[in-house]
């Protein structure tokens, strides 16, 4: 306990000295520091530095890649901390979140001393190459061809939905070695650096307007055998292993919007709702019907938070992790369009801006918030993927 | 809040559930309803109960009981809700004599709430009346001061475990009108009184309530339970108590249903194919799944901030019944259109889901009387 208490007191004033202005109160994680060659906030990748000498980028990965070797218990102490300064983490990222636990899981020593102290320092950032036009929800049928030619890999296909394709310099990659076999059994799980004439990067534009999302072209890109994961063919088990990884980043960036059922600060919803829609004389919401929506949504989302307590409670007495786990992806996006779309009926009309006058920032924000949350349930596993899941493997039920 | 629970609470859910298991299956709630007996559960299994602790399970050890909480009431009662057993723990320990617990004085706690514990003698909260939903302020019955005592006069509806129970904790207006919170009053009233009348009222869910007919029933200063006209906090801390207990009931109750539609769809074949591989199926189950999950993290939730006495406690206990009421309907209808024809039939236990589900929804208010009492307590 008491060594937990010191810890968080050398980190608070380690980050109350080093962490730059920009940092600050940040609401948007886009604007934090991803790392990679083509960050330009010198501060902030000063910072990093900082950080990640003392092993605070990556506080759980071993010291031997740039870890702080620390405890879970360790790690929420320092994301206690932050909150408490209204600090963005020193790095953000798919090295942190997704590709970095994997290679810890399936990477050989080689390979982690190669790639995991330049995620952890923040030199460079990944992206993930798994869907395609054709492979989707069925992820399996990746048609990317990688051919092997001497102690590399010639790479042809396209893949879609790169996040933060533009900014990335390495991208974790499912491609085709064997098209000739079961289609789960003929994918290989390869790194690829984008920084080479054969790899094309292009933006998508959504619905809601400009996003980070891109479609990345492969021709005749090369990659090193020695980038192999889990070895040729043998890719879908690492490419599940990272999807797991997935799902928990982004059950975790749905069930942890900060002070929302604090007391001491009223709810953004209830305040929205006293906005637009106004109290009656009894001092309730004046629309019934939206009252009850409104209730509805902070129940579902108190009852999201106390199961994602009660899950970490159970891991940290050292239970099972139960399979309330498999509840997260799907709830917490399903969520996640409920109050949206419930913040587009409190404000009326005025949610119905799209550019320029007569709405001011957060409105025009809020229409483009409600289009993006749309693809929640589509990226990441579709809420349908989600259910095949909990039907077959928690509740075992039969395949045809 | 820790929701990871102790080895003790482990140990005592293990115990109720094997007990009821054991000694208290379906089939048992099935021939009590056959029998046609007023009474509606079994006095020997009762008692068993009584020895077991269970009718001591929250009060102090001073009072004879176990001096547990909250958190280990919904153990014991999600154990009843698994065999849709009826004996009334609910209704008598975890609601009528928590009035006592937390509001009695010396004496009535020794006249009342000891043999409660002890011989698993029976009290029943008399609160609703006719024509009111679940609004305590709407509470007409009058309790008119005469010397230094009170002359009730009212009728008291759907008091449950009512039937052949030994006394009625009732409360009555001292003062005011309704819809005025301030002014109610509650007091214990043997059943043996002058001037009151039981009738037994037959449920949908093989369980029965007591219509109370109070014609000048008089009852002494020291019958009052709690603060004269002030009796309104008492009765909401009673009801939050009595409403997590039913929760807890109530997750037991859906947490079976779930599981036994699962059991049919793995079992029963059309199209030569198990029901249970049709992905429309598959969905709709993991649907049920992840209700029951959120329910059990919210009753868990609301248990823990009674005990502690969180200041969120009550947005805490209207979250878990709001949300016990939907998903305990949404899957007992589920269950019995997945069991087909056979859900239909008597015959068939998932049916005695459905009606005990129907009738828990609208105990201790439903989930519109608690999603408003959510949003008024949170300003809004």
């Amino acid at each position: 306990m008491s060594e937990l208490d010191d810890f968080r007191g050398e980190v608070r004033e380690f980050l109350k000295k080093h962490a730059p202005k920009s940092l600050y109160g940040m609401t948007n994680t886009e604007q934090a520091f991803w790392g990679g060659r083509k960050a330009t906030s010198t501060e902030q990748r000063e910072f990093c530095l900082a950080c990640a000498e003392r092993g605070l980028t990556a506080p759980t990965w071993p010291k031997a890649y740039g870890g702080g070797e620390l405890s879970l218990g360790h790690e929420r102490v320092l994301r206690e901390v932050l909150t408490e300064l209204q600090l963005v983490p020193p790095l953000v990222g798919f090295g942190l979140t997704m590709i970095g636990p994997t290679l810890l899981q399936h990477g050989t020593a080689a390979q982690k001393d190669e790639h995991l102290p330049k995620i952890t320092r923040g030199e460079i950032r990944w992206c993930q190459g798994y869907s395609e036009p054709n492979a989707g929800s069925d992820l399996a049928a990746v048609a990317t061809r990688a051919i092997p030619d001497g102690d590399e890999y010639v790479v042809n296909g396209q893949k879609i939905w790169t996040s933060y394709g533009e900014r990335s310099d390495w991208m974790f990659c499912l491609v085709r070695t064997d098209p000739d076999v079961k289609k789960q059994q003929g994918i290989t799980f390869l790194l690829i650096d984008m920084d080479q004439p054969g790899v094309d990067v292009r933006p998508i534009r959504l619905i809601s307007g400009s996003s980070p999302f891109c479609e990345t072209f492969f021709t005749d890109a090369r990659a090193k055998a020695s980038d192999v994961i889990g070895g040729e063919n043998h890719g879908w088990t690492v490419a599940k292993a990272l999807l797991g990884h997935e799902r928990t980043m982004l059950a975790s960036l749905f069930g942890t919007s900060p002070g929302e059922q604090g007391q001491e600060q009223e709810n953004p919803l209830v305040a929205l709702g006293k906005r637009y829609v106004g109290l009656d004389g009894s001092g309730q919401l004046s629309e019934p019907v939206l009252r009850d929506r409104l209730t509805q949504n902070l129940m579902d989302n108190l009852s999201f938070k106390q199961t994602i307590q009660r899950n970490a409670d159970n891991i940290k007495a050292g239970h099972r992790p139960g399979p309330e786990a498999s509840i997260f992806k799907i709830y917490g996006t399903e969520l996640n369009q409920r109050r949206q779309e419930l913040m587009l009926a409190l404000r009326g009309p005025q949610c119905l801006g799209w550019e320029g006058d007569g709405f001011d920032e957060e409105e025009l924000a809020q229409t483009r918030l409600w289009l993006r949350s749309r693809g929640n349930t589509i990226e990441g596993g579709t809420s349908e993927v989600q259910l095949n899941i909990i039907a077959k493997r928690v509740l075992e039920l039969p395949s045809n | 809040m820790q929701f990871a629970l102790n080895q003790d609470q482990t140990l005592l859910a293990q115990t109720a559930r094997d007990f009821i298991t054991e000694n208290s299956p379906v089939a048992r709630m099935r021939a009590l309803r056959d029998s046609g007996e007023a009474l509606g559960y079994s006095r020997t299994m009762w008692a068993q109960m009584a020895e077991m602790g269970w009718t001591g399970l929250p009060f102090a050890e001073s009072d004879g009981g176990l001096g547990l909480g909250m958190a280990e009431a919904i153990l014991v009662t999600e154990a009843l809700g698994r065999t849709l057993c009826p004996e009334p723990l609910l209704t008598s320990t975890l609601a009528a004599c928590q009035a006592l617990a937390l509001g009695g004085t010396e004496a009535q706690r020794q006249t009342w709430l000891g043999p409660a514990i002890e011989a698993g003698k029976v009290l029943a909260l008399a609160y609703q009346e006719p024509g009111m939903r679940f609004d305590p302020r709407s509470i007409r019955c009058q309790a008119e001061s005469q010397g230094t005592g009170f002359l009730l006069t009212g009728e008291k509806s759907f008091v449950l475990g009512g039937v052949e129970a030994d006394a009625y904790i009732v409360v009555a207006r001292t003062q005011g009108q309704a819809p005025a919170s301030e002014g109610l009053s509650l007091f214990v009233v043997p059943a043996t009184s002058a001037g009151l009348q039981v009738q037994r009222r037959t449920l949908v869910d093989s369980r029965n309530c007591a219509h109370l007919q109070l014609q000048g029933v008089q009852v002494a200063e020291s019958q009052l339970v709690g603060q004269l006209h002030g009796g309104s906090a008492l009765l909401d801390d009673v009801l939050d108590r009595a409403t997590v207990a039913l929760c807890g009931e109530m997750l037991g109750g859906m947490q079976v249903a779930l599981d036994m539609t699962l059991d049919y769809l793995r079992e029963r074949k059309q199209f030569d194919v198990t029901i249970g591989s049709f992905q429309s199926l598959q969905h709709r189950a993991a649907r049920m799944y992840i209700e029951v999950e959120l329910v059990r993290s919210a009753v868990m939730a609301a248990a823990r901030g009674l005990d502690s006495g969180s200041a969120e406690a009550k947005l805490l206990v209207s979250n878990a019944k709001a949300r016990c009421s939907d998903a305990g309907v949404l899957i007992a209808n589920e269950a019995v259109q997945m069991h087909g024809g056979i859900g239909m039939t008597d015959e068939h236990d998932i049916g005695f889901y459905m009606k005990r589900a129907r009738a828990a929804e609208l105990t201790y208010g439903d989930a519109a009387f608690h999603r408003d009492r959510f949003a008024t307590l949170s300003g809004y």
